[in-house]
């Protein structure tokens, strides 16, 4: 008994990472007025540019700073097109993910000569390199990204809750006429936020590859930036509802496994109860979730 | 500069722009990772041209996303963002197979019925999100990629079923011939079979591929949704929602009733689709490992189109062309077909910039008149 919770716990939290880097991306960037549905395509982004780097340099360190890196480059193009050209941001997600995918897989075939590639030399580590010792708690030696995942999630708290900055972004995020005559640079802002939320995201992807699966495969990310989306309102757009929700949604695919298929349910329908949950939830308890006013609506200057 | 900034406020003009630019953007990408563009692209369109039956397998692989491309375009002339496609086309596909299955009336009666089940099931599936959308506020996105979701597992759920799993495969039984698509069944009839022996081309472009009538339904349902939102009444509601929900509103439409009515022939287009896929294509349902993506592809046709259902048509093609012929670099050169991805990700990033042109007018019309001082 002990131990299968235990099981359910660690598969719950290792499930539930990726989602934590992806939607806390998606927090940042819809704080400050940016929607971004192209978390998908960046996090696909940062799998493969982490595997390819950390194989090549035998380091998943690097590898795993790389794909944060190489997610916030192709935000750029989001922040192009969604800030400076008032582009529709929903398009302009959809094609990023799009662009993502394609080139993750356009890399990983140039790089490795095929789609899936081979295990990379090191993978990220857990917390301690020996848990021989704890014995049926060794589960509760979580990998070392989880513990920057929820140490992400309390900096971002903080940012937003005690910090001029933050409170910068949600002011852009809510009110830009506003905040640009009070002085902000709305656009620098909108910037910087889409960035961070592309190297979150990209980090996301990574966690993925260099710490659950070891190598890359084209379904590695699969739905993945959609959930975390999800996530963000779920959470209500705060940073400690967000990681809930993901650790919500980690636990649905952690009981999957461990439940399986039974008797009494097919594991389709297993699979399928954490979406259909969360619609119940939204329907009975969330209700209306209102988030940043000026997400999703482009800023222009002096109108 | 009048002329150019009217040529530039054409859609169009604006979409054969982005295409280039698609095209410019992967041939720079395969220059540089050392592979010759110019072959690339001769090779591209040879396997897209070369042979009669390469066109019919384009057109055949297109219909499904035009539909669901339409799906969308119509979705987004409302002014919601029908993501949920997948889910409508899949819930299209299991209903189609169920009732293809559990059914046997014969044809005249069979086909026209898996259809409208496929095309009602996806219809209430949109309804659902419409309905939460309407009088819950959840939006759209996010109840559609829950229901994509749960439309996948329900899928497997119904292939995993004793009733229509065929014994030792991951797929269900075949539905019954009197569903099969009409050219399919003329094909394998005497008089056609005669036929495709006389005549060489046919047995090209009919014997040799799956060709069915999805891609004469998709032109019907486009002249369709194209003559209600132009020319009716219903037609200038959903548009002025689209145009200003609260505007519209305030004037005396009925703004939820509106959205779950979308959603509502949005999914059926998109049912549709998938029902018309069982019907002239698989003529069964397949255990799924991940999406198949014929939604998701149809999204990137809606916004290639610009939002126009016609122009789906012909981005539906582009779209399957494009992905169709990609095979073929990849088998006679070995430069990765994903190059295609990257085109088509670069067009759907620069339609995104549609909105750049009043902003470039402006500063032609500026300097213009600066001219003129």
């Amino acid at each position: 008994m002990l131990a299968s919770l235990l099981l359910l716990i660690s598969n719950t939290i290792m499930y539930s990472t990726p989602l934590v880097f992806g939607a806390l991306g998606g927090l940042v960037s819809e704080k400050s007025g940016v929607t971004n549905i192209g978390l998908e395509g960046m996090m696909t982004v940062g799998a493969a540019t982490g595997v390819c780097v950390a194989y090549l340099t035998g380091n998943p360190w690097i590898g795993f700073l790389a794909a944060g890196i190489a997610g916030g480059l192709i935000a750029v193009l989001h922040a192009v097109a969604s800030v400076s050209l008032r582009a529709d941001q929903s398009v302009s997600g959809i094609a990023i993910n799009l662009l993502g995918a394609g080139a993750s897989l356009f890399m990983v075939r140039i790089v490795f000569g095929a789609l899936n590639t081979p295990p990379v030399p090191r993978k990220l580590p857990k917390i301690l390199s020996d848990s021989s010792k704890l014995g049926v708690f060794s589960r509760l030696n979580f990998e070392v990204t989880a513990v920057i995942a929820l140490v992400l999630m309390i900096v971002i708290w903080f940012i937003f809750k005690k910090t001029k900055w933050g409170l910068r972004v949600s002011s852009v995020g809510e009110h830009p006429v506003v905040a640009d005559s009070l002085g902000l640079n709305v656009y620098k802002i909108r910037y910087t936020c889409v960035i961070i939320s592309g190297f979150l995201a990209g980090l996301g992807g990574a966690s993925m590859t260099l710490s659950i699966l070891s190598n890359f495969v084209p379904t590695a990310i699969s739905g993945h930036g959609f959930i975390a989306l999800t996530a963000v309102i779920f959470g209500k757009w705060k940073p400690v509802g967000v990681y809930l929700s993901c650790l919500f949604f980690g636990l649905a695919q952690a009981l999957v496994i461990q439940i399986g298929g039974g008797a009494i349910l097919s594991s389709q329908i297993v699979a399928m109860l954490p979406y259909v949950l969360t619609i119940i939830v939204l329907v009975l308890f969330v209700g209306r979730s209102v988030g940043p006013k000026a997400s999703g609506v482009p800023y222009e200057k002096g109108k | 500069m009048d002329n150019i900034s009217k040529i530039l406020k054409h859609k169009i003009t604006f979409i054969l722009i982005a295409i280039v630019v698609g095209f410019l953007v992967a041939a720079l990408v395969l220059g540089l990772t050392g592979y010759n563009p110019l072959e690339v692209y001769r090779i591209l369109f040879k396997g897209m041209f070369s042979k009669p039956r390469y066109i019919m397998n384009i057109i055949i692989k297109a219909s499904p996303i035009i539909l669901t491309g339409i799906s969308v375009a119509f979705a987004l002339r409302v002014g919601l963002f029908n993501i949920g496609v997948e889910g409508q086309y899949i819930v299209g596909t299991i209903v189609a197979t169920v009732v293809g299955i559990l059914f046997d009336f014969p044809p005249l009666i069979q086909f026209p019925l898996i259809l409208i089940a496929g095309a009602l099931a996806g219809g209430l599936y949109g309804a659902i999100a419409g309905y939460l959308k309407a009088k819950r506020g959840i939006h759209e996105v996010i109840t559609g990629i829950m229901f994509n979701w749960i439309a996948f597992y329900a899928g497997n759920y119904v292939v995993s079923l004793e009733r229509f799993k065929d014994p030792g495969t991951t797929t269900t039984y075949f539905i019954n011939a009197s569903g099969f698509d009409p050219v399919y069944n003329w094909k394998m009839s005497p008089v056609g079979q005669e036929l495709l022996q006389q005549n060489s081309f046919l047995r090209e472009i009919l014997g040799r591929t799956s060709a069915n009538i999805g891609i004469i339904i998709a032109i019907i349902v486009a002249l369709l949704i194209t003559f209600i939102l132009r020319k009716t009444t219903k037609g200038y509601e959903l548009r002025a929602v689209g145009l200003n929900k609260y505007a519209s509103g305030a004037s005396g439409i009925n703004v939820e009733k509106n959205t779950m009515q979308t959603l509502l022939i949005a999914g059926a287009t998109a049912g549709l689709s998938g029902a018309l896929s069982i019907t002239g294509v698989s003529q069964r349902l397949f255990e799924l490992m991940a999406l198949e993506n014929y939604g998701f592809n149809g999204l990137s046709v809606a916004l290639m189109a610009g939002g126009s259902p016609i122009g789906s048509i012909f981005a539906g093609l582009l779209f399957a062309g494009l992905n169709y012929g990609g095979g073929s670099i990849q088998l006679e050169i070995g430069a990765p077909s994903e190059i295609i991805d990257i085109l088509i990700g670069t067009i759907v990033f620069c339609t995104a910039l549609v909105t750049v042109v009043p902003l470039l007018i402006e500063k032609i019309n500026k300097r213009g008149g600066n001219k003129k001082c």
